[in-house]
């Protein structure tokens, strides 16, 4: 153990018990973390890598048994006794955890459990310990620390939120902290502010900092250096130039090559694609307002874009910022207060009942979330083949082969179709709703943030998929994502929504290469590339930004 | 309308249960296996068996004997070979009359959650799926209602009533027993309303009787059909308090209130008169109670 | 002027829990006004002679009836009788009986021995409930954790009359811990019809209590609570309680409506003079007044039992206050 090691981890074990058996979760882990070092942990769901941090304060749930060895600051963590583990943590380990907003207390003031944390370990006045709330507050930026540190955690955004916890961390001064996918659950500009900050406080409190992430975007800009986790074990470890450069391990190239690279499709060549004249979408001056608390809420505000028919279009922004509400509205699952949508040169706002029904058998959708886009008590040959039976007079025995044939196209095999949804995986799941949604062979398919909630991995093969697809059946898209690079991957145009504002539409290469907007700039400037070296450059970048 | 970002992975548990969030989708295969296991599901399932026998076929549990065969001068008799429990206030064979009142007390609580269900699905189900003005104007009503606890209400609405039979009693705690069901339907609407394939549903055009019955209203009914279970248990409890406190069910109807009420004033001497319906009562609340129980815990998606 | 305005309007949007508080008054109102026509309607618009339906057996002259057709304004279109009676019913003016004793006398005499029941049943049901749920909770699994899911299981499927008969009999007669009935005893004689009475929510709370509580175990906060080093027991009060009584309260404030019926049986079992034993004898009586003018009563208490609850609701999850 070398003196500046902050934590040792050898030969770690981690088994759950699952109606009465053991599944090993974690098989074997060795690790160090240096005093002032970034380690960051990789792996896709069900790697383990939250798993192997969580045995470090001995939080993981009771159904687990340990084995190995974990040692803090020199100290076998690993058999202490409750009591030497309370003392421990929060003071000489501490941890961010992912979702701030269910990882406070919904009902005490941030104030209040950040004092909590300071008081737990030293004994202070109320005066004090609120004084101190306030000074971390202001040690992570938080706006206003007098006044937020009576607030609520529902009263914060995420960002805010997120600060608060990293203020509740630090309260100590721990020379371990670990920070759990502490980005995750943000938006993009937001994620980049908080990575800044992380890393600012870095230099000056000299912790050893366990990152675990599946976003190797953000790994490049953390990272010294990297551990890749698979199943529980190491696939590769080493220092972060030599992973994202000379990976050895098939497993960790493959991982890498699958995440989608800001900018790495674009060539000289592009040039700007002709405006099309034939149109399958056409929004005009749209206006959506909701109902809300104080008067109505505008969602989307005077955007105008069109598709034409074959292209496919990516819609992206943050949330909040209307993207989901067009994708819906296009579908007519919402009213325009005002302006008008056209799909394939009908106008959706002023349809009738059977013009709208028109309308829709030429509008395919695939939805984000895998787990609730298909009906639980249907077989899954079922749903694709309600499009069918609502919009055609096809007979079973048609409707079956027209499913097994939209199934192969999927890549899945027509055996499937008797399975129902919880017997697939996720991947799987939205290639069933791909199915579905080209069931009709569509002029327009709106794909709202479809590959979102897949692992990298199995994200790339589902756009692969897609982008074939699209070749061969012609269909135009409007292609919905948070994720830019995505959207570069499947994408000719590119329409950049903000707080409901139109801020860019063009090509991909212009709005990449050559943006207009401030928003846009800042956005660009704020996606996590997986490359150290372009991830330093764009950070100096963005501070000239700011 | 929501714009979920990024793609949580599971923070920390068994590799086996990355897929949870899947394995949920399936509730009655699960809900199958663990019921099998559970003893109060198997409990309460002999009850009720053993209470629906004796509610179709009463004979087999009397042998033949019949309650109404009453012979007045062989009133208040004790325990013999041929009145296994002796005889009421009329001569009538007791034991016969408790088993015969298993039949009235099922029936009724039978058509009550039945007539409950119906109402509570109709409405919470109109209330939940269309929302705004409809889901006020449903809400404001059933708050109107729910403010008259049930056995208040069915007393008052039994006591303009001339003649009470089984369809009356099941009919008043119908009347103001409709609420929580409805409640419960209309939350589980409103949360299947917003799952993806619905809205999926109505953007193929699908019409909104076919994304009712076909997508809506099987995926919302688990939590109300486990209330309802139980809430057969609680009208039988109902009926006999009621009974008991001389609203319910008049004679010539035969009812473990009706018995429990006349016994009462002899139970210092003969404590079986209300003792044995008294048991009866609660054997039948409780069978309806362990099943609903276990149906509530075999369907919790967190149980996995 | 102006700026007394802006005060004002700067005073709403800050003073969250007021606003709630006022929003679920105003909410209330309706309901009560429709609560209320609905119990006047049962009784004096069903189909059918009110007067006849009410007289019931009693042999009454048409002059009788005629004059109390006109005491209750039967002869006037339904909503102004409504009206009326509600007016008199604000004023205090309850109407009177078939012995023409006013109404709110007997109610002024009864209210306070319900309410002490009642009251007497909520201590119980909240604080052996709530406790047995946490201990439930923390010792999961366990024997205790058994036997209190059969024991509560059991409670819950005794109706109400049962139990009370079945306590009186064991407790008052055969142990003569408690008196059999009547309160004769003050607060003491109020206890065994209040455990009585209790029993069923009682047995609801505890159940409640332990899931939620077993929820909230499992819950992010709480891991970061005990990543903060803090100690088991102040999770346990601080952190899993407080989260998990949110639902507790709701459900206590909403089985308020089962205590007051429940009362209507517990009082007949331990003949105790309040309010439920003089519904139930003004059902049996067929005196309408009586019981639309008492029923109405225990609707509104109950109502305003639960606008506290929503209060209280608030004062626990402040996420309700900003809404």
């Amino acid at each position: 153990m070398t003196a500046d090691s902050v934590v040792e981890i050898s030969d770690l074990s981690v088994d759950f018990e699952v109606d009465k058996q053991w599944i090993p979760a974690v098989k074997g882990v060795s690790l160090t973390v240096a005093k002032g070092e970034v380690l960051a942990i990789v792996g896709e769901s069900g790697s383990g890598k939250s798993t192997t941090a969580m045995a470090i304060p001995a939080l993981l749930p009771p159904s687990a048994r340990v084995g190995g060895s974990v040692k803090l600051n020199g100290a076998e963590l690993l058999g202490a006794t409750n009591d030497e583990l309370r003392a421990v943590r929060g003071k000489d380990v501490a941890v961010i955890f992912q979702e701030p907003m269910t990882a406070l207390n919904p009902v005490y003031t941030i104030g209040w459990q950040i004092a909590e944390a300071v008081c737990a370990h030293k004994k202070m006045t109320r005066r004090q310990a609120r004084d101190r709330s306030i000074e971390l507050l202001e040690l992570v930026d938080m706006p206003e620390p007098q006044k937020r540190v009576k607030h609520y955690p529902h009263q914060l955004s995420g960002g805010q939120r997120q600060r608060a916890m990293i203020a509740q961390a630090l309260a100590l001064d721990p020379g371990l902290l670990i920070a759990d996918e502490p980005t995750t659950a943000l938006d993009v500009t937001v994620q980049a502010e908080i990575l800044d900050l992380m890393r600012d406080l870095r230099h000056r409190i000299d912790a050893g900092i366990i990152l675990i992430t599946h976003d190797m975007g953000v790994v490049a800009d953390m990272a010294d250096r990297i551990m890749v986790l698979k199943d529980g074990e190491v696939v590769e470890e080493g220092d972060a130039d030599g992973i994202f450069h000379r990976a050895q391990q098939p497993y960790t190239q493959r991982l890498l090559a699958s995440v989608p690279h800001l900018g790495a499709t674009l060539h000289d060549s592009d040039e700007s694609p002709e405006p099309a004249t034939d149109l399958a979408l056409n929004v005009e001056h749209a206006v959506i307002e909701y109902a809300g608390k104080g008067g109505s809420f505008r969602a989307v505000d005077d955007v105008s874009f069109t598709i034409g028919r074959g292209e496919v279009v990516g819609l992206v922004g943050e949330s909040g910022s209307g993207k989901s509400t067009i994708g819906r509205a296009a579908v007519g699952l919402l009213k325009v207060t005002s302006g008008a949508i056209y799909v394939a040169g009908k106008d959706i706002s002023t349809a009738n009942r059977k013009q709208l029904r028109d309308i829709r058998s030429k509008v395919g959708v695939v939805f984000q979330d895998p787990g609730s886009s298909l009906n639980p008590r249907w077989p899954i040959g079922q749903s694709i083949a309600e499009p069918l039976t609502l919009h055609t007079d096809m007979d079973r025995a048609q409707r079956e082969s027209r499913v097994k044939t939209l199934l192969e196209q999927v890549q899945l095999p027509a055996t499937m179709r008797n399975r129902f949804p919880h017997q697939l995986s996720g991947g799987q799941r939205q290639r069933v709703g791909i199915a579905r949604a080209l069931a009709l062979e569509p002029t327009l398919l709106i794909a709202d943030e479809p590959t979102s909630a897949l692992d990298v991995s199995v994200q790339a093969r589902v756009l692969e998929l897609f982008a074939e697809l699209q070749r061969e059946h012609g269909f135009a898209c409007l292609f919905i994502s948070h994720d830019l690079a995505v959207v570069e991957l499947v994408a000719s145009r590119i329409a950049v929504l903000n707080h409901g504002r139109l801020a860019e539409f063009g090509s991909d290469a212009q709005v990449l290469t050559a943006p207009r907007d401030d928003y846009t700039k800042r956005l660009l400037a704020a996606v996590p590339v997986p490359d150290p070296e372009q991830q330093r450059i764009r950070r100096e970048e963005r501070k000239a930004l700011r | 309308m929501s714009d979920p970002v990024h793609a949580p992975g599971p923070v920390s548990g068994p590799d086996a249960a990355a897929e949870s969030l899947v394995e949920q989708a399936d509730l009655w295969g699960n809900a199958w296996k663990y019921l099998r296991r559970s003893g109060f599901f198997i409990t309460g399932s002999i009850l009720l068996a053993v209470l629906v026998l004796m509610a179709l076929a009463p004979q087999l549990f009397t042998f033949g004997k019949d309650p109404r065969d009453c012979d007045l001068y062989q009133a208040r008799k004790g325990i013999s070979a041929a009145h296994w429990l002796g005889t009421d206030l009329q001569g009538c064979d007791y034991y016969a009359n408790v088993v015969y009142g298993a039949r009235v007390s099922l029936t009724i609580g039978l058509i009550a959650m039945v007539g409950v269900l119906i109402i509570g699905v109709m409405v919470g189900a109109l209330a939940g799926y269309f929302g705004g003005i409809t889901d006020s104007a449903l809400s404001r009503l059933t708050d109107v209602f729910y403010g008259i606890p049930t056995i208040l209400g069915g007393m008052i609405l039994l006591s303009v009533v001339g003649h009470r039979t089984v369809w009356s009693v099941a009919g008043a705690l119908i009347a103001f027993g409709w609420m929580t069901s409805m409640r419960l339907v209309r939350s589980s609407v409103m949360t299947i309303k917003q799952s993806d394939y619905v809205q999926a549903a109505i953007a193929l055009g699908a019409p909104t009787w076919r994304i009712l019955l076909r997508h809506v209203l099987p995926n919302a009914l688990a939590p109300v059909l486990v209330y309802a279970t139980i809430a057969v248990g609680g009208f039988i409890a109902a009926e006999a308090t009621l009974t008991y406190m001389g609203i319910g069910l008049e004679l010539p109807e035969i009812s473990w209130g009706l018995q429990i009420n006349d016994g009462q004033s002899r139970f210092a001497t003969t404590p079986r008169l209300v003792i044995v319906p008294a048991l009866f009562l609660s054997a039948a609340v409780l069978g309806f109670i362990m099943v609903g129980d276990a149906l509530r815990d075999a369907l919790d998606p967190r149980r996995r | 002027m102006t700026t007394a305005l802006g005060d004002v309007r700067r005073f709403w949007q800050n003073a969250g829990l007021f606003r709630y508080v006022v929003k679920r008054l105003l909410l209330a109102i309706p309901v009560l006004i429709g609560t209320s026509l609905l119990i006047y309607s049962l009784v004096y618009a069903l189909p059918g002679d009110p007067i006849r339906a009410l007289a019931g057996d009693r042999p009454f002259t048409p002059e009788v009836m005629a004059q109390l057709r006109e005491r209750f304004h039967l002869n006037d279109p339904f909503l102004v009788r409504y009206g009326k009676y509600i007016v008199g019913f604000l004023h205090g003016d309850f109407g009177t009986d078939f012995q023409q004793r006013p109404v709110a006398q007997t109610v002024s005499q009864r209210l306070p021995v319900t309410l002490r029941l009642t009251v007497v049943a909520v201590v119980f049901e909240t604080v052996i409930g709530i406790t047995a749920g946490v201990l439930c909770a923390v010792r999961r699994g366990s024997f205790y954790d058994n036997l209190v899911l059969v024991t509560t299981t059991l409670l819950v499927s005794m109706p109400v009359f049962v139990l009370g008969f079945l306590a009186q009999y064991l407790f008052g007669f055969k142990l003569g811990w408690f008196p059999i009935a009547g309160i004769r005893d003050g607060w003491y004689s109020f206890l065994l019809p209040g455990l009585v009475l209790a029993s069923l929510s009682m047995a609801y709370v505890a159940r409640l209590t332990r899931t939620s509580m077993l929820e909230t175990m499992d819950a992010d906060f709480v891991r970061t609570a005990r990543a903060k080093g803090i100690s088991e027991s102040r999770i346990l009060l601080r952190h899993t309680l407080r989260n998990s009584l949110i639902p507790v309260v709701t459900f206590i404030g909403a089985d308020v409506g089962s205590l007051l019926a429940g009362a209507v049986v517990t009082e007949s079992v331990f003949n105790i003079p309040g309010l439920g034993r003089a519904t139930f004898d003004a059902v049996r009586n067929q005196e309408g007044a009586v019981v639309v003018s008492i029923l109405t009563l225990i609707v509104f208490f109950y109502i305003f039992f639960n606008l506290v609850v929503d209060i209280l609701y608030a004062l626990l999850d402040p996420r309700i206050r900003y809404e």
